[in-house]
């Protein structure tokens, strides 16, 4: 028996740890842990619901835009208006969420990935006149080699040539997911944490300079995702093919979609978006999303044990730290008790199966590069795979809507703050499904929860012992190297962890906050 | 390019009670670009050395703990730790939030904080939550939430601090603090306000530079969002708000908050939330600062 403990996993958002206890080799059991605590939603509490957009923007600063939008379509709900948002408003706010999630996946394959495959140090070898690639070589002859090493050694395949390639375009993506934050700036106000998406619509009026503006920094980003970010992403894939069979994971994805195309249809589960709301599991057969089927077990969580099992509307949470049997901050999502994964295979997977042409023809098309069934994107390439074909799917979209704005028309309709309501916003933020709920009391926030995607990746095991998502995809693998342990990084990477996002707390309007004060 | 006699600066940067939000916005630097700081030298002659950051580095696990820890022993008083995020305090601080581990037991944020503070040349308090508490303080602070300034004077650590507040902190205040610091040393007491902002970028209200000011001299205001007109009405707090947004604008000049339409929430004030909320609510007469007595 042997044990790994990665602590603190990094090149991801937040504070994780994994624990793997392997036997001859291959790892038996896995946790997954949360290490970090701070409460948002409880500092919701009492406060204008209109403020929320901006706080919840502050759990995580990685996707502070897709916060942005799970709020304003919650308290579109809350306020009333969620039927009449004028079209400007829809589609500048769909324009400044997919300039969020065009950089955001090309910063995670690039910046949070790409270092488990790549091997900077190669670059020394380099004798040529990419002027990025010998300042590089400059600092590697310096000898200080932070932050690109320490690092986990031993398994980088890739030929010296792509390497050194893949070096190169690490750092024009660094410039590529800036441009991105521009171009979401443009209508957005700032990034991070942007500004203009409101209840009611967006405050930023479009006008032809910015449309202009928008669309070449876009046109800059899909000839890069064209030219340079599918093609390493298939490069990797054919070089490390074996990680197509490993970290399969639950096996069942949910999806609540993205990009209204329409916004009369107030039931979100049924709006018309571009990518599609659904769950499938391995035997690629869609299903409906039934907000209902959600529950949060906290059995092995530092939570108190009563708050188990209801539903995220109805949120109970007391913080117990140093619990008998829990490791974790993260709750346990579940969907009609069984482990689901999010994330952009889950949202391509559903459009797949719904049937969408574009979506089919693009998946068949990678599936068919390496004679694959559709059963291997449940996998760390798989995930990667799938993550690339969405960020083109919404690049090569993100033009109409840019071209059906109408500068002069409006973007915003005003509204009353009802005395007392309920809300609901449900989008796929970058890393998946994530669902916000709110009450309104006394025209203030009196509960508001967040059901966020990495607690459902990242989740401990709930009250039947079922372990979260990570979890399963860890459990199984074998690792080469146990003081290298590379498996476990690309696989926990491989689902984007946003653990700031992930960790976080509710209570019931009127408990005495002296009780959450704990030692 | 490279020489022999280029000055390694060793950085840490710590991520605490944070949303990653003030990384992020660093990368977003456009002169220099974060290549130029973390690989090329961002002054010629001295290359900042990042020898732990966790969104970037490479590595996981033990090792970047111990090259953290190994470089505070070996290089005491000559690193700048950069703190971002908030410090959990509740309980004894580590069940709230933990940075690595000692023989299988979490090392708290106060711990870290303290440690690589107390033998670090300066510390950087980047964004509001390192400054002044900021976002995870909101009341009711849930988890004892408190800024590097507060748990300096707690402990007792005399290190030099200077905060770069913002949530998130605009990258040209980082940077342009980081390159000030290697060109000519650590700030003077003339060079900060009285909450240890950097004057430079922090030494006027916003309200005075505001591309809408005329509006507010002309009583021109929007009543609802998306209109043009002065923002106060609908909120801003620009007017108690103390930075160079409005001239030095976001994410390469394209735009910013008010500039969107948006009231500004000052963001980057010692009081931010909780002082600055409601958001959208407007100011009393009595917050309104008398202009230009500053």
């Amino acid at each position: 028996m042997g044990k790994i403990i990665i602590d603190p996993v990094t090149r991801i958002e937040g504070h994780l740890k994994i624990e793997a206890v392997t036997e001859n080799g291959v790892v038996k059991e896995t946790r997954s842990t949360g290490s970090l605590f701070r409460g948002i939603e409880l500092i919701l509490r009492g406060r204008d619901p209109r403020d929320a957009q901006r706080y919840v923007q502050r759990i995580c600063g990685v996707c502070p835009t897709s916060h942005s939008m799970a709020a304003t379509l919650n308290l579109d709900s809350a306020f009333g208006v969620d039927g009449k948002i004028p079209d400007n408003g829809r589609l500048l706010r769909n324009l400044i969420l997919g300039a969020a999630h065009l950089a955001d996946h090309i910063l995670h394959f690039y910046h949070l990935c790409a270092l488990d495959y790549v091997d900077v140090t190669k670059v020394v070898k380099y004798e040529g006149n990419n002027s990025a690639l010998n300042s590089v070589k400059a600092f590697i002859q310096r000898g200080e080699l932070g932050p690109f090493v320490p690092r986990y050694e031993g398994d980088y395949r890739l030929p010296d040539e792509i390497d050194q390639q893949a070096v190169a375009h690490y750092v024009q993506a660094l410039e590529i997911r800036r441009k991105g934050q521009e171009m979401l700036s443009i209508f957005g106000g700032k990034m991070p944490h942007n500004c203009a998406i409101m209840p009611g619509g967006v405050t930023e009026v479009p006008t032809v300079d910015k449309i202009a503006s928008f669309l070449w920094r876009l046109n800059e980003i899909r000839d890069f995702i064209d030219n340079v970010y599918i093609p390493d992403v298939l490069a990797v894939a054919g070089v490390y093919s074996d990680y197509f069979e490993i970290g399969q994971g639950c096996g069942n994805l949910l999806s609540y979609g993205s990009f209204d195309l329409e916004t009369s249809e107030t039931d979100l589960t049924k709006r018309q978006r571009l990518l599609k709301q659904g769950t499938v599991s391995t035997d690629l057969k869609l299903g409906e999303v039934d907000t209902s089927k959600i529950t949060e077990a906290v059995k092995h969580s530092w939570y108190d044990d009563s708050t188990g099992g209801l539903h995220p509307s109805h949120g109970d949470t007391r913080p117990q730290p140093g619990k008998e049997g829990a490791y974790s901050w993260l709750k346990s999502p579940r969907y009609g008790g069984k482990v689901y994964e999010v994330g952009p295979l889950a949202r391509v997977a559903v459009t797949y199966v719904a049937g969408n042409p574009t979506v089919k023809t693009l998946v068949d098309s990678v599936l068919s590069h390496f004679n694959a069934p559709p059963a291997a994107l449940f996998s760390v390439l798989g995930r990667h795979a799938a993550r690339a074909l969405y960020t083109k799917l919404v690049a090569d979209t993100m033009p109409e809507w840019l071209l059906q704005l109408k500068p002069g028309e409006p973007v915003y309709v005003d509204y009353e703050i009802p005395d007392e309501s309920t809300g609901m916003g449900l989008v796929d933020a970058a890393r998946g499904a994530l669902g916000h709920w709110v009450e309104i009391k006394d025209q203030k926030i009196a509960n508001y929860q967040c059901v966020v995607p990495s607690t459902w990746n990242f989740s401990p095991r709930d009250n039947d012992g079922q372990p979260g998502p990570v979890e399963q995809a860890i459990t199984g693998t074998k690792i080469k190297d146990e003081s290298n342990p590379v498996e476990i990084v690309r696989i926990v990477r491989s689902m984007d962890p946003c653990i700031a996002c992930a960790v976080h707390l509710v209570t019931p309007k009127g408990r005495d906050l002296g009780e959450f004060r704990i030692c | 390019m490279a020489t022999a006699k280029t000055v390694e600066i060793p950085v840490i940067w710590l991520q605490c009670a944070t949303c990653t939000g003030c990384s992020v916005s660093v990368l977003n630097s456009v002169s220099p670009t974060i290549k130029n700081v973390l690989v090329d030298e961002v002054i010629p002659g001295r290359h900042i050395n990042l020898r732990f950051h966790a969104t970037v580095m490479a590595g996981a696990g033990d090792a970047v703990i111990e090259e953290m820890e190994s470089t505070a022993q070996n290089e005491k008083g000559k690193y700048i730790l950069v703190v971002e995020g908030a410090i959990p305090t509740s309980g004894t601080g580590k069940e709230y939030g933990s940075i690595g581990e000692h023989n299988e037991e979490p090392v708290s944020m106060i711990d870290r904080v303290e440690s690589l503070g107390r033998d670090a040349l300066a510390v950087i308090a980047l964004g509001t939550c390192a400054a002044f508490g900021g976002i995870a303080a909101g009341e009711p602070n849930p988890s004892g939430c408190i800024g590097v300034g507060e748990l300096f004077r707690r402990l007792n650590v005399t290190t030099p601090l200077v905060n770069i507040p913002g949530c998130a902190p605009h990258p040209d205040w980082f940077v342009g603090m980081v390159a000030s610091v290697l060109l000519a040393g650590l700030p003077g007491p003339e060079d900060v306000d009285e909450h240890g902002r950097p004057k430079a970028f922090y030494g006027n209200l916003i309200h005075e530079n505001c591309p809408r000011r005329a509006y507010f001299d002309e009583g021109k205001f929007a009543k609802a969002f998306s209109e043009p007109g002065c923002l106060n009405e609908l909120g801003c707090k620009g007017p108690v708000t103390s930075a160079d947004c409005p001239t030095r604008h976001w994410n390469n000049g394209v735009n910013w908050c008010i500039g969107s339409g948006s009231p500004c929430i000052g963001c980057v004030e010692p009081g931010f939330p909780d002082q600055l909320a409601p958001f959208y609510q407007k100011l009393t007469e009595e917050a309104l600062p008398n202009i230009g007595s500053k």
